[in-house]
């Protein structure tokens, strides 16, 4: 019985734990900016085929690179991460301040596009896009340097683009009618691809008889914990993270003390996407890799910013813990067992083996959050001040 | 910040008035008439039967343009309400001409022997009308209160609507002894009204019926939207605080216009499911409901003939994209986003108002649902918000 529930809580805190390291980064860039980023779950993607890349890689070098690719992938899916949101919110993001609504229908529309190109991704688009961005970015300079930027910018940077779109195009779509087969091949298949954990996290810790812990989800407690000390450290004693603090609590007031706030967004964004890199890497570990990665996670990561509010970080924590636990205590089964030897409580154990799925158990979750906002609207640790909306 | 705004003289002559709206409803019926008379001729049953579902589509956008166009309420959940409306006319056609005592098809799979209770009621055809209608709007009305109630509004709001949408596609999806899960609920080979809902006069029935809905919505949104109530939606949309500081109570509109909505989305539903022939948990899909929201930002927002312009065109544009070239559409659906936001953020109706102004109004007989003072104002409440966001 003791040892049930002990397993349910572990199971609990590891979904807890995946729940945590997927939504710091949004909260983190909701914080700051007023922006949930649709995207995330596609940056997720992103990281765990950079752990895919990397695993073949050392497939390929075998012995020792074998076991511990993991750590050449964790930074590496950071920085891959961190860069397309870094692009992302200085090409799109950064011109729809202060529009919420339309931040998320551009974030979805990033996010369409990322999930098409890991199917479709061959060396003839990766070519193409290296080209329309070297034309872009060069074409650009050179006009900046050599003209009068200011009064040719308006028509400028839309008749570039397409010119350099156009120009990238025809030579992807020349490569990819001349070459051969091998050339052309998609990199990813559309199919889910896998990713085996090195050996050592195979198997469990197993505790007395009943007991076992899998290394896989310990290994992600792990993470998630040295991630959120990293965050932690870095927003509370580094120069950035005062800065992002500052910006945070009074945009204004921060850009007249001269804090470059719009260096302090895109770093924001960027580190916001690096863990999401992080958190693909992670869950590579607990299941297989496709393009529609991110979605299975997201929405629940959504609710627990919601739950948790924007003010600290402690509230993502205790939003992730509990609605995991919760999740996990419901969805197994395992309060409906509990509940089954008292008599006196069928209709609650009824109810609640009803529920008794992990699909179901979302819907009573679901239920659950709706009715905490009525108690507590702006989730469990509100920002607080004059500078909040009533 | 405009000191002096060019406000236009508000109130028109009502003679004036009223011989615009005289002109704004025949034409309409002008296009009705072709799309119901014409369009038979032109197209082909397949491609007749594509139309009507797009125009059926074209429904959903209205309802979605009279909360996100006009009260700024985005919902990324109206997949929940489209769903609803076809799941309760599905249900109904399972058991239409069922001979007594027994079962769908279906239950059987399950070892289910009786009906469950819910399925009761969908014997009658009344009811399940009603129940199209009704059960959208109450689900959308219990859930606008419980989160209006608590001035939980923007960001949120919308991903408060995205996990509704994710709990009722589970819901769905998992009760196959309720309602068949992932594999919906068939429609073509059930008879309706003496006929086969997958024939052809069926079709043409249905189609018909499309049109006509849409007409009916296109006017019941266009005088929900014209009075005061629509005013109040678009003060909602512009500045809530100063509404609520004026006396009024925004939550209560805003319960109101998204069960209104929620409504007309299950009608659009129950026609498209008909001309479909499937409703499935699919429908409940997050992208299926997010796109609804990128038609009615194509065609424009805060006016109602861009919804249905944009909820036909991207149809179109992507039957013919996948039919070609499948790869490519996710990719013009991504970029579609980004260039409605960043570039185009009027729609195509507001584009082409931009470049031809005055005249359009003219054209059409009547006053455009977003007059240019309201467009001056919501310049100058954009620039607003963008400093009160600075102040933060």
């Amino acid at each position: 019985m003791i040892e049930g529930l002990i397993a349910g809580l572990f199971d609990g805190i590891s979904i807890g734990a995946v729940l945590l390291i997927v939504a710091l980064g949004l909260a983190i860039v909701f914080g700051l900016m007023g922006v949930i980023n649709l995207a995330h779950g596609e940056l997720m993607m992103l990281g765990a085929y950079t752990t895919y890349v990397v695993q073949n890689g050392a497939k390929g070098l075998g012995g020792w690179a074998v076991e511990s690719y993991i750590f050449v992938a964790l930074p590496l899916a950071f920085l891959v991460a961190a860069l397309v949101g870094l692009l992302m919110e200085r090409s799109v993001i950064r011109h729809l301040y202060g529009r919420p609504l339309e931040t998320l229908l551009a974030t979805w529309g990033v996010s369409l596009i990322l999930r098409q190109f890991v199917r479709s991704v061959n060396s003839p688009m990766a070519i193409g896009l290296v080209i329309f961005a070297a034309l872009f970015v060069v074409g650009l300079w050179v006009l900046r340097r050599y003209t009068d930027w200011e009064r040719i910018r308006s028509w400028a940077n839309p008749v570039f683009f397409l010119l350099s779109f156009a120009i990238a195009a025809l030579a992807g779509f020349i490569l990819q009618s001349s070459g051969s087969a091998q050339f052309t091949r998609a990199w990813f298949s559309a199919r889910n691809v896998d990713v085996t954990p090195p050996s050592w996290l195979r198997g469990g810790l197993a505790l007395g008889t009943v007991l076992q812990f899998p290394y896989a989800r310990l290994f992600i407690i792990v993470l998630t914990v040295l991630c959120l000390v990293g965050i932690y450290w870095f927003l509370q004693k580094s120069v950035w993270g005062l800065r992002i603090r500052s910006v945070t609590q009074n945009r204004s007031m921060s850009a007249c003390l001269g804090i470059p706030t719009e260096r302090v967004d895109a770093l924001t964004f960027a580190l916001g996407s690096g863990l999401a890199g992080i958190a693909g890497c992670a869950v590579t570990l607990l299941g297989s890799v496709g393009p529609n990665l991110g979605g299975n996670y997201i929405v629940d990561a959504f609710m627990v910013v919601v739950v948790g509010g924007v003010g600290k970080l402690v509230g993502s924590i205790v939003a992730a813990m509990v609605i995991g636990i919760i999740t996990y205590l419901v969805g197994s089964g395992t309060l409906a067992l509990v509940l089954s030897p008292f008599a006196a409580l069928q209709p609650v154990t009824d109810f609640f083996t009803f529920f008794a799925t992990t699909s179901m158990a979302k819907v009573m979750v679901f239920a659950l959050i709706i009715a905490f906002l009525q108690v507590r609207p702006a989730g469990m640790f509100p920002q607080k001040g004059r500078s909040v909306e009533v | 910040m405009a000191v002096d705004l060019p406000i236009q003289p508000r109130r028109t002559s009502k003679a004036l008035r009223q011989k615009r709206l005289l002109i704004e409803a025949g034409i309409v019926v002008a296009i009705a008439l072709v799309l119901i008379l014409v369009m038979p001729l032109v197209l082909t049953g397949f491609r007749l039967g594509l139309l009507g579902r797009f125009l059926s589509l074209a429904i959903v956008a209205l309802g979605i343009d009279l909360i996100w166009g006009f009260t700024g309420l985005l919902s990324l959940g109206h997949g929940i309400f489209f769903a609803l409306g076809g799941y309760a006319f599905a249900m109904y056609l399972q058991l239409t001409e069922l001979p007594a005592g027994q079962l769908p098809e279906f239950f059987s799979l399950y070892g289910v022997s009786s009906l469950p209770w819910f399925w009761q009621p969908f014997y009658s055809l009344p009811f399940t009308l009603l129940a199209m209608v009704a059960i959208p709007a109450i689900v959308a009305g219990l859930f606008g209160y419980l989160v209006f109630r608590n001035r939980i509004r923007g960001v949120y709001f919308s991903i408060l609507t995205q996990a509704a949408l994710v709990v009722f596609f589970n819901f769905f999806n998992g009760q196959q002894k309720l309602i068949n899960g992932t594999n919906g609920l068939k429609t073509a080979t059930s008879v309706f009204l003496g006929q086969q809902v997958g024939g052809p006069e069926m079709r043409y029935f249905f189609y018909v019926a499309t049109v006509i809905a849409l007409a009916l919505m296109y006017a019941l949104c266009r005088w929900l939207t014209s009075g005061r109530f629509g005013r109040m939606l678009v003060a909602i949309r512009d500045d809530e605080n100063r509404v609520r500081f004026s006396g009024y109570n925004p939550a209560s509109f805003k319960v109101l216009v998204f069960a209104v909505s929620g409504a007309i989305a299950g009608i659009a539903g129950a026609l498209y499911t008909v001309q479909s022939g499937i409703i499935s948990p699919q429908a409940m899909d997050i992208g299926f409901s997010i796109e609804m929201v990128i038609w009615v930002a194509v065609g424009g927002r805060a006016t109602l003939i861009g919804a249905i312009l944009g909820a036909v065109l991207v149809n179109i544009a992507r039957t013919m994209l996948s039919e070609r070239f499948p790869d490519v559409w996710l990719f013009f659906q991504g970029a579609l986003f980004l260039l409605v936001v960043t570039a185009l953020p009027d729609g195509i109706v507001g584009w082409v108002r931009s470049r031809f102004g005055d005249r359009l109004p003219a054209l059409f007989g009547g006053p455009s649902a977003v007059p240019a003072y309201v467009a001056e104002m919501e310049l100058e409440a954009e620039s607003y918000r963008e400093k009160e966001l600075a102040d933060q």
